[in-house]
């Protein structure tokens, strides 16, 4: 059974959104998402400032089984992105809510999260995608 | 309902991901595919290959049915044991299959894919209409590759005496046999090693044993990372129905003589048409992994795709098989939307676990 955090909301297609104490957003892939793919061996990240909209394809994960599009929680602008991943992309395997974060950004609305997933949908999702 | 061998339980205790394989129920890997293909090019890995299909050809002209029958010649197996690898084409020239096959005592043994199984079968034995021959599918059959570099030292020490004795004098592509247990050196890694046929009723013991002799073991996604790197083809990607040996890093298995084998007067052709795609390897030469289907490019010209890609564990790098018409560089493939540039190498990427390609100039 995969974990899943209670202090993130989600996306469908498995991405997860943190909103911090500073007011930006923090954002990366499941335990259910990294398990389905199989070891990670490259992370395509975003460049620092660039404007994004909600659903916009801003990362891929390209993993031993698969490339997979990574989307943006919600729009915002780019802040930050985490070069850990270059040297370690098995990162994302191993500690997917922690340090294999993919990327920070600045939401353009801080409501915008509330939108998402909450984990009490998230793991419904998940239990039907097991069966 | 799925298809499943005498070592499933042995794959889900093992912890492996189980996914349909062609109708068998395989395990993809046991946690991390990366691992076990470090594994296997490090230490020694097995495999449960029993999904393939065994067939033997036995009766006074098994020889000169297979000298018909297949593009490589048995008559090049000179001692009972002796193995080659060889395309069984269709009239037209293209790969109906790649296979090993082994001369037995009396008759030969082959080994051919599993998806391939009905296809097979029914082409050998329309073909074996006017010969003098018996083909045979032996059941409650399982195999086992074990491969690596200690792959060896530890099968000796968990076989028994006779069966340790033989492996001890087996060259690198010879077999034979210990009672009813079948032993060659042969696999699909590029790292030494052996496979074993053996009876269902005693495959669950060995693999327990290599277990304990430290052997781990390695789901499909390693076996297709490690026979990329080693530069072999897998059917149905790299070649098919509509390939010629010749555009499929073939043309060596193919041997031209005064026999007659089936498929040898289209091939004559294919030689001799000036324009012939060829299969390559390709090294992408920044980061990414370049996946089948790929489209390949030689300056700006579109000139083949790829028929295998992934990242390889030992170069670190994205590698595949490109089946292009020219090789003039600079060359490139398309990720999504993006040229990438790529390297045109010689086959294969890795032996014994190191880099041995050089660059096509």
């Amino acid at each position: 059974m995969a974990e899943t955090r209670d202090n993130v909301r989600y996306l469908a297609s498995h991405e997860w959104a943190r909103l911090e104490a500073d007011g930006t957003v923090t954002v990366g892939i499941s335990d259910h998402a990294q398990d389905a793919l199989g070891d990670v061996v490259f992370v395509e990240l975003p460049e620092i400032g660039r404007t994004v909209q909600v659903g916009e394809e801003v990362a891929v994960v390209e993993s031993v089984k698969a490339a997979s599009d990574i989307y943006a929680p919600v729009a915002g602008t780019i802040i930050g992105f985490n070069d850990v991943l270059d040297a370690a992309p098995e990162t994302v395997n191993e500690a997917p809510f922690d340090g294999g974060w993919f990327f920070k950004l600045q939401p353009a609305d801080d409501k915008a999260l509330n939108e998402l997933l909450t984990p009490a949908d998230y793991r419904a999702l998940c239990a039907a995608d097991d069966h | 309902m799925l298809k499943k061998t005498c070592l499933n339980s042995c794959h889900i205790d093992a912890g492996g991901k189980m996914v349909d394989f062609g109708g068998w129920e395989m395990p993809i890997h046991y946690g991390s595919q990366l691992d076990e293909h470090h594994w296997v090019r490090e230490s020694a890995g097995m495999f449960d290959v029993s999904h393939m299909t065994v067939i033997d050809i036995l009766g006074l002209e098994a020889k000169p049915f297979l000298r018909k029958l297949l593009a490589n010649d048995v008559d090049r197996l000179k001692a009972s044991g002796q193995a080659l690898y060889s395309a069984m084409l269709n009239h037209e020239g293209g790969v109906l299959d790649d296979l090993i096959v082994y001369r037995l005592t009396e008759g030969y043994r082959l080994v051919v894919n599993c998806a391939t199984r009905e296809k097979d079968l029914a082409w050998i034995r329309a073909c074996s209409e006017a010969f003098e021959v018996v083909v045979a599918t032996p059941a409650q059959l399982s195999i086992l590759a074990v491969q690596g570099p200690e792959a060896l030292s530890i099968l000796q020490s968990v076989l028994d005496p006779a069966q340790a004795r033989l492996l001890s004098q087996l060259a690198v592509f010879e077999s034979g046999f210990v009672g009813d247990w079948f032993f060659a050196r042969t696999g699909y890694t590029g790292e030494q090693g052996a496979e074993i046929i053996l009876p269902n009723a005693g495959a669950e013991a060995l693999w327990q044993a290599l277990l304990a002799g430290g052997v781990r073991p390695i789901g499909l996604g390693a076996r297709d990372t490690l026979r990329l790197e080693a530069g072999m083809n897998l059917y149905g990607n790299d070649m098919d129905e509509g390939v010629s040996p010749l555009a499929c890093n073939m043309a060596w298995t193919v041997v031209h003589n005064d026999r007659n084998f089936i498929g040898e007067a289209a091939v004559q052709a294919a030689r001799a048409a000036r324009v012939q795609p060829r299969l390559i390897g390709v090294i992408l030469k920044e980061r990414g992994v370049p996946r089948v289907h790929y489209p390949v490019y030689s300056g700006d010209a579109c000139v083949g795709a790829l028929t295998s890609g992934a990242f390889s564990p030992t170069l670190q790098s994205g590698i595949g098989f490109a089946r292009v018409s020219a090789t003039t560089q600079p060359m490139f493939v398309e990720i999504r939307g993006k040229r990438l540039p790529l390297e045109p190498v010689s086959l294969p990427f890795v032996r014994h676990g190191k880099p041995v390609y050089t660059v096509i100039s």
